[in-house]
């Protein structure tokens, strides 16, 4: 029987794919890249683009990956998955959005932090709470 | 038969709001599994990143200090993400949250710490957080059902960058953690810097190739990271979420169904009162004629 590997493959959503290969094929930043059993400890980033998974008895895998980061440990190869496609232009236009819509949501503020009137709110909203539980018990 | 009408129409509301609750009881029961799935879905990502980061925080002490790693001395500029739900009718689960970290925030400005920026995850958070007048500098609302990392990259990137221009010395994360589906607590933890016990001990230490240098790989690795742990945390509020809602939704039924029993006695007693008087009548009346 040919030598294999323990590949994982997750992303932050889901696990994606877990067992054993011969042969593992990813897109690196610098090139294309084979992992074979006994691949020195590599860390590296790999651009979007297909993994494939040579499976024993000449199956194979494909998974995309919208990018994301590889870990060779000697017996493991870990492939962290992007979810989305990543960029530093592209991140930057969602964090500029993310900012922009708190910004105009915030248009009316007072200077400072009004902690009387949250604390009356949640105040009113616990004994709420407190009074459907009596309710509760008393009704049974 | 006075207020007998009055009463029908009443318990037939109640009913009818009994159907509501029942039905969303059981919607919130099958996205409560789908939640809890996608939170477990989530574990395997952040447990690899966890010891890969705890692996090069300890194989790193000598050459490159990551801004992640490093505790400030002095916190004066405090960072907050507030993960709430889109959605009300979930029981005390935002009040709760809302609670600990207004009450954190106020013992925070107690103890110096002047600017607290504020990233809302969920509408319940950013509504209370502006009413509060707290610097909501970021947000992300309408998540739906499912948690997607794509939409958390935004605000994330605000709180990480204003962290890593060193606008902000810490950062953390307040969320209702998930314990079961009767119990969900509210919780508050540091997010960064990244602490030792959150990283745990590496369990081994490799001597790692880079490419295409350590620095960039050790970057990406801990913004990943630090979105894998808020991700998780989103994931782990909606399953309480869900879970909390559902048990609203039972309560409010059994209470719907104890108000249709009692309303339902009155009703009798008042139909039984209108026949004895009727039958009190007649009888007098009989009585009046045959004397």
């Amino acid at each position: 029987m040919a030598m294999t590997i323990h590949v994982d493959v997750v992303s932050a959503e889901e696990a994606i794919f877990s067992g054993l290969a011969e042969f593992v094929v990813l897109p690196g930043e610098a090139g294309e890249l084979g992992i074979m059993p006994g691949h020195m400890p590599l860390m590296t980033r790999i651009k979007p683009g297909t993994v494939r998974i040579l499976l024993p008895g000449a199956k194979e895998e494909l998974i995309f990956v919208a990018g994301g980061l590889l870990e060779v440990q000697p017996g493991l190869v870990t492939v962290l998955a992007d979810t989305a496609i990543r960029g530093n232009d592209l991140d930057h236009a969602k964090a500029m959005e993310a900012k922009k819509r708190a910004e105009e949501a915030m248009g009316t503020r007072s200077s400072k932090i009004d902690y009387a009137r949250a604390q009356a709110e949640l105040a009113e909203a616990v004994a709420q709470l407190a009074a459907i539980d009596r309710l509760r018990k008393r009704g049974h | 038969m006075a207020g007998s009408k009055e009463i029908r129409t009443k318990i037939k509301s109640v009913q009818n709001t009994r159907k509501i609750t029942k039905a969303m009881e059981m919607v919130a029961a099958s996205k409560m599994r789908k939640a809890q799935d996608r939170m477990r879905a989530a574990r395997p990502y952040s447990e690899k990143i966890r010891r890969l980061a705890a692996n090069l925080s300890q194989a790193l002490i000598t050459d490159y200090r990551h801004p992640f790693l490093v505790k400030s001395a002095n916190v004066k500029r405090v960072g907050l993400i507030v993960v709430t739900t889109d959605k009300g009718l979930c029981g005390g689960l935002n009040t709760n949250i809302l609670r600990q970290a207004m009450n954190t925030m106020r013992r925070w400005e107690s103890s110096g710490i002047s600017d607290i920026r504020v990233t809302a995850i969920g509408n319940k958070g950013l509504g209370f957080m502006q009413r509060l007048g707290a610097k909501v500098v970021s947000q992300a609302t309408h998540m739906g059902d499912t948690p997607h990392l794509e939409k958390l990259i935004g605000p994330i990137k605000v709180v990480i960058d204003a962290y890593q221009a060193g606008e902000i010395d810490a950062v953390h994360i307040a969320y209702t953690r998930f314990i079961n589906t009767m119990k969900q607590e509210p919780v508050i933890e540091q997010l960064l810097p990244l602490t030792g016990e959150r990283l745990g001990t590496p369990e081994s230490n490799w001597d790692y190739l880079y490419e295409p240098d350590a620095q960039t790989v050790i970057d990406d690795l801990l913004i990943r990271y630090v979105e894998a742990l808020i991700y998780q945390s989103v994931a782990e509020n909606m399953a309480s979420e869900q879970s909390a809602r559902m048990v609203a939704m039972k309560a409010a039924t059994d209470n719907a169904g104890s108000v249709i029993k009692e309303l339902q006695l009155v009703y009798n007693k008042a139909r039984q009162a209108a026949i004895t008087k009727e039958i009190s009548e007649i009888v007098g009346g009989a009585a009046a004629i045959a004397g």
